[in-house]
């Protein structure tokens, strides 16, 4: 399993977050939740220019197990997507914390909807008490 | 309380992932199911099925007893060893579960149920088995590797003694011998050829890891899942149950209405038969990215019907699924969170010896 990077919130729902220094929001899901899909097989993403809420489902991961809703951390617009995952959505299982991302999100009121967010211990401890 | 297999240790020691499986913790995957799958469809893997149920059946009228049990006619049955696939219905003529069973002598045949059913099947063969003096025994003694792809008979060979290689390496397909203490039958549930072995459950861990260092990969529940619906072959409980008939499980192939068997559940077939058939098993395959789930809608010009496996197939590297349909529905459209997606209605397998059939 991997470390945690330092510089991620996380939503319970296994989404995490990086505020990048432009004040943009990277998207992706835990190496954890990669590991409960299993081998991904297709990701819908949202598009550039769709306006998300907080909360709300704005791409879907598909693994040959299960598909699986992706929430968006933060609300706001969104500003890239990974087309990249579209040929190789496996790329999520080997990085999900890099390669891996979704999409970002240029946030409109990222100050209070951080504040939601779990830092990685309080995550770690999340998935922690979810195995036992 | 979740049962175990035998090889529970072993599976956790190689990190395998453990699910609850009809009531047992069993292996999801070792890490990447479709790397497992690969492996079976050019290589050779092998998977744990010692959770699924031997049954021996003893008695002089044994052979008599199948005739009436099951749908599929074990008079097919005339060589030791030979082995047979059938459906075994009620007498509404629906599916109570699918098994294979074996001669080995007049007066004893093997049957191998599915691990999810065990009771119930266990608790109807034995109230059938009654008339006829037919002896039934569970034999939770044994445990069960399955050994599959291009390479997996080679393999398990490799590990034999020459008496019982020479005695495997003979056997047509679905037929059994025994040596080395080992029952080796030339059937599975992935579409390639190979071996599933039963063993003493002693001597199962040493049997996994003999076959591990000859170079078998295990795999788990998870590429046996999609192995088994890229060739073409029925879950019971998700493709049919206790209300579905074999003419609409497309089992008809199982079904044998020679002439003067009784067997349960036939005249309920043939007033179905008579009626007409109302619904039929299909294949779908889906071109655009996305996956086909068990429960989506499948709508048909003649009316809807319903995914019953669906997933993806690393095979054909795109989704593949049975539906349920209306019969004849020649055109379908299947609704995926909302939006109706195109598929093409095919006929299955869809891959054999391990390539994509023309047209998938």
């Amino acid at each position: 399993m991997n470390e945690i990077p330092g510089d991620l919130k996380f939503m319970k729902s296994h989404e995490w977050a990086r505020v990048e220094d432009n004040g943009s929001v990277t998207v992706g899901i835990s190496d954890h939740a990669q590991g409960l899909l299993g081998d991904l097989v297709y990701v819908e993403l949202p598009s550039v220019g769709d306006e998300v809420q907080a909360g709300n489902a704005c791409a879907v991961v598909e693994s040959v197990k299960a598909a699986s809703d992706v929430y968006s951390p933060v609300s706001g617009k969104v500003t890239a997507v990974n087309s990249a995952l579209a040929d190789k959505p496996e790329t999520i299982n080997e990085d999900a914390y890099g390669e891996g991302w979704i999409f970002v999100v240029k946030p409109t009121n990222l100050a209070e909807e951080q504040e939601e967010l779990l830092d990685p211990d309080a995550y770690a401890e999340l998935i922690e008490s979810e195995e036992h | 309380m979740t049962q175990q297999t035998i090889l529970n240790a072993t599976h956790r020691a190689l990190g395998a992932k453990m699910v609850d499986f009809g009531g047992w913790d069993m292996p999801l995957n070792y890490g990447s199911q479709i790397e497992e799958h690969h492996a079976v469809r050019k290589h050779a893997g092998m998977f744990d099925v010692s959770h699924m149920t031997v049954v021996d059946l003893h008695g002089d009228r044994a052979r008599e007893f199948l005739r009436r049990l099951l749908a599929n006619n074990v008079d097919k049955l005339k060589v030791s060893g030979k082995a047979l696939y059938s459906a075994m219905l009620n007498e509404q003529g629906g599916v109570i579960d699918d098994l294979i069973v074996y001669f080995l002598r007049e007066d004893f045949f093997r049957v191998v149920v599915n691990a999810s059913t065990r009771e119930k099947d266990l608790a109807w063969i034995q109230k059938q088995a009654k008339a006829f003096g037919v002896n039934v025994t569970e034999r939770g003694d044994l445990s069960m590797i399955a050994v599959q792809g291009p390479e997996a008979r080679a393999k398990v060979q490799a590990i034999l003694t020459d008496a019982t290689r020479e005695k495997a390496a003979k056997i047509g397909k679905f037929v059994a011998v025994e040596g080395d203490g080992l029952f080796i039958a030339r059937t599975g549930y992935t579409g390639e050829d190979g071996y599933e072995i039963i063993v003493p459950s002693s001597h199962a861990v040493e049997l996994w890891k003999r076959l591990a260092v000859a170079g078998v990969k295990p795999a788990g529940l998870g590429a046996r899942d999609t192995l088994r619906l890229e060739a073409g072959m029925n879950l019971y409980g998700q493709d049919m149950d206790e209300s579905i008939t074999p003419w609409e499980a497309g089992l008809a192939w199982t079904v044998s209405l020679d002439a003067g068997r009784d067997f349960i559940g036939r005249a309920a077939l043939e007033k179905q038969q008579t009626a007409g058939v109302k619904r039929e098993m299909v294949g779908l395959v889906m071109d655009e990215k996305g996956v086909l789930r068990h429960g989506q809608r499948v709508a048909t010009p003649k009316g809807d019907g319903e995914i019953l496996s669906g997933t993806f197939s690393p095979t054909l590297g795109k989704s593949v699924a049975f539906a349920r349909v209306p019969t004849g529905a020649e055109q379908a459209q299947v609704d995926i969170r909302g939006k109706l997606v195109s598929v093409r209605i095919v006929k299955y397998p869809f891959v054999r010896d391990g390539k994509p059939r023309d047209g998938m």
